[in-house]
């Protein structure tokens, strides 16, 4: 008995370590075609620092500071557990942000699937969403769009909680004054955005 | 119900479940099972109610994926594998002992999925049992009639 399981066991170790790279990318294509690819993220580089980012069959619905699989565990708990690393669908996103932070790309054309955002929050951030590249507003200005003027504060909160940095462009809000305000990605990539947009002398 | 993302489980457990299908749905039949195996996977994941032991979960999939395949085999006489082959990993390496894989494969699927688990894996005989859908007696006792068979095969 010993001696089968002991050559079995021995053997065991020359099968193939996994599955081909041509089979996991089959698999992830045919997960996404019977609509069983939830949420797809991928880890993109950028001038500043690594960019996790995550996609519904909706539109883009995360990018962040953060690293992708602490992402992953994130809108595991939120959207669906079914989130799976597929860069495939994030090429859109990938080839725009080159683009902008080539000084080549002024406005994101890739659609932003909301479902991460409610209420105020959620009309803050589409308010911020129309000031333009190269534009500046306030936390004041964009609580009184949102239909609160007097929620400065909270309006604050919303912007520092942006699911979708760079393309839902809360580094173009400032407090009244020009003083920088907040960055959820720290003040050094607030600064570099608005460098790159001309918004900052360089 | 907090269920890790499906990549946890794709990243822990593609391995092994490729290895397991290789050795008990034969290499022909691998690349195919291991896709149904995580599709199929993909649509259960959401609903499941327990995430206590998600790899026998996995395990027991594949091995009704292994059985699903071995049963479309015996209907129709050639392979039709919709995964090309060349890019396939379960071609291209070599076992030692070709002949007692053979015999792995010709056993019962429970048997062959009791066998692997048990003896290639070590899952315990509580996982085991879950894995295949049956008391741990009767889990150990298909450990045990199938390592029998082989060794009556091996010294005919």
């Amino acid at each position: 008995m010993n001696e089968i399981e002991e050559a079995l066991r021995s053997d065991a170790a020359r099968l193939p370590a996994g599955p081909s790279e041509a089979l996991q990318k089959s698999l992830a294509e045919r997960a996404a075609a019977e609509g069983l690819l939830d949420v797809a993220y991928a880890e993109l580089d950028s001038p500043i620092g690594p960019l996790a980012v995550a996609g519904t069959p909706r539109g883009l619905v995360r990018l962040a500071y953060m690293p992708a699989e602490a992402m992953a565990e994130e809108l595991a708990d939120k959207l669906s557990p079914r989130v799976i690393r597929s860069p495939a669908r994030l090429d859109e996103v990938r080839r725009e942000l080159d683009e902008y932070f080539e000084g080549r790309r002024t406005e994101f054309e890739v659609p932003v699937d909301w479902s991460l955002s409610r209420g105020f929050f959620r009309r803050v951030l589409e308010r911020t969403a129309r000031v333009g590249y190269g534009n500046v507003s306030t936390y004041a200005e964009v609580a009184k769009k949102a239909g609160s003027p007097r929620a400065v504060r909270a309006a604050g909160n919303a912007l520092g909680s942006n699911p979708v940095a760079i393309v839902v462009p809360c580094h173009r809000i400032l407090r009244t004054g020009g003083s920088l305000g907040g960055y959820g990605g720290g003040l050094e990539r607030k600064e570099f955005l608005l460098r790159l947009e001309g918004v900052i002398a360089v | 119900m907090k269920l890790p993302p499906l990549q946890v489980l794709l990243d822990a457990h593609s391995g092994e479940v490729y290895r397991f299908l290789v050795a008990t749905a034969g290499p022909v039949d691998a690349d195919d099972c291991f896709q149904e195996t995580w599709i199929s996977a993909m649509r259960a994941y959401p609903k499941l109610t327990d995430a206590g032991n998600l790899r026998a979960w996995l395990f027991r999939i594949a091995k009704n994926q292994a059985v699903d395949a071995h049963r479309a085999r015996s209907r129709r006489p050639v392979p039709v594998p919709s995964v090309p082959e060349t890019a396939s990993a379960a071609s291209g390496f070599e076992l030692e002992e070709p002949e007692l894989w053979a015999a792995v494969r010709e056993l019962p699927p429970k048997q062959r999925a009791a066998v692997y688990c048990r003896s290639v894996l070590g899952i315990p005989y509580d996982e085991l049992a879950e894995l295949l859908e049956c008391s741990r007696d009767a889990a150990r006792r298909s450990v045990h009639e199938g390592l029998k068979r082989l060794r009556e095969e091996r010294t005919p």
